[in-house]
């Protein structure tokens, strides 16, 4: 087989497939591959806003910091739900992987309940803080805050319509190879949201009021 | 081997063989061995959270240190997330999407401490506002 195949073995480079040579497994890592790449980018994107608001973090104009508007509390039961809704979705990805119908289905709407239970507590957060004349337009820090948790809101409220409609595709086409590469491509969208949580828990809220 | 035995399987040569795709389970793997891979990462991820908020509001850490721990146990628990949700490892099948992922963080460094590095010099060598209200006048 050496023999046969030198180029392969002496170089072991990369080199692209013709779309017929392609193994389905092959094509899982392709689309994994690729959908990383662009989760990287997103990252990316938000490092962005997380540079925008640690530059401004300080310029609240007089007007009220982080230590005066958030509410540490909220925060952890965010935190647990988006946690929470990580591990489910993890058990719902080893049900689609194992074809087990029941285990999906749970898995998913778990992951949709807490992941909606978040983004309920947000938008609470969000309109209180408006209500209390601490709204995107008072500040630097307010306009960057808004625009970097904002942010990941939308995501999480992106990830809940692309959840639904990965039930809704399972429940009419079943686990085929090209769903289950969709599924991938969604747990890996909705673990990566919960990274970006991570970092926004820690160096937004909790360096917010933590003791100076 | 006999040599025709790698003629009609080109595909077996598409692409270097044992790259994983980023969050596939590791060959060979069960139900039970896949849900107590999430639950280690649960657990360690609920345990570092639990950190991170108790040494935010406490004084068992001196005080201007609180930020570079909190950024410490963050760094670790993107890592327990990595590794136990994304299935990001160190593993000879993960090179590919470690390398991805390491250009990543390195533009993401870039972006952030570069931001801080010339805003933080902008405000030092900026004057102090009253003074360019001053000016103004």
């Amino acid at each position: 087989m050496s023999a046969h195949a030198p180029s392969a073995q002496a170089h072991e480079g990369y080199r692209f497939a013709r779309a017929d040579e392609l193994h389905p497994h092959d094509k899982r890592v392709i689309v994994g591959y690729g959908f990383w790449i662009w989760l990287i980018s997103d990252i990316i994107l938000f490092s962005a806003f997380f540079a925008t608001f640690a530059v401004l973090s300080e310029n609240t104009d007089g007007g009220p910091s982080g230590r005066e508007l958030f509410s540490v509390t909220t925060v952890a039961i965010e935190t647990a739900c988006l946690l929470f809704s990580s591990f489910t979705c993890g058990i719902a990805m080893i049900g689609a992987h194992a074809q087990n119908r029941a285990m999906y289905y749970w898995g998913m709407a778990v992951t949709f309940v807490l992941g909606l239970a978040f983004l309920g507590i947000e938008i609470h957060e969000f309109s209180e803080l408006i209500a209390e004349g601490a709204g995107p337009t008072r500040s630097g820090f307010l306009s960057s805050f808004f625009a970097l948790v904002g942010c990941h809101g939308l995501h999480v409220t992106a990830g809940l319509l692309w959840l639904l409609t990965m039930v809704a595709q399972v429940w009419a086409k079943g686990f085929r190879e090209d769903i289950q590469r969709r599924l991938l491509c969604f747990g890996l969208f909705w673990h990566t949201l919960d990274i970006i949580w991570v970092g926004l828990f820690s160096l937004v809220y909790l360096v917010g009021v933590a003791p100076q | 081997m006999s040599q025709d035995s790698s003629g009609p399987h080109v595909s077996a040569n598409a692409l270097p063989q044992g790259d994983a795709a980023p969050g596939d389970e590791h060959a060979g793997f069960d139900i039970a061995s896949g849900i107590r891979g999430y639950l280690i990462g649960l657990v360690l991820a609920v345990g570092l959270s639990a950190v991170s908020f108790y040494i935010a509001r406490s004084t068992i850490v001196w005080a201007p240190s609180i930020p570079i721990a909190l950024s410490v146990l963050a760094i670790a628990q993107m890592g327990v997330h990595l590794v136990f949700f994304l299935h990001i490892t160190t593993g000879k099948d993960s090179v590919n999407n470690v390398l991805a992922l390491a250009f990543g963080i390195l533009i993401v460094m870039l972006l952030v401490f570069g931001s801080l590095w010339i805003i933080s010099n902008l405000n030092h060598n900026m004057l102090p506002m009253e003074q360019i209200m001053n000016m103004q006048r």
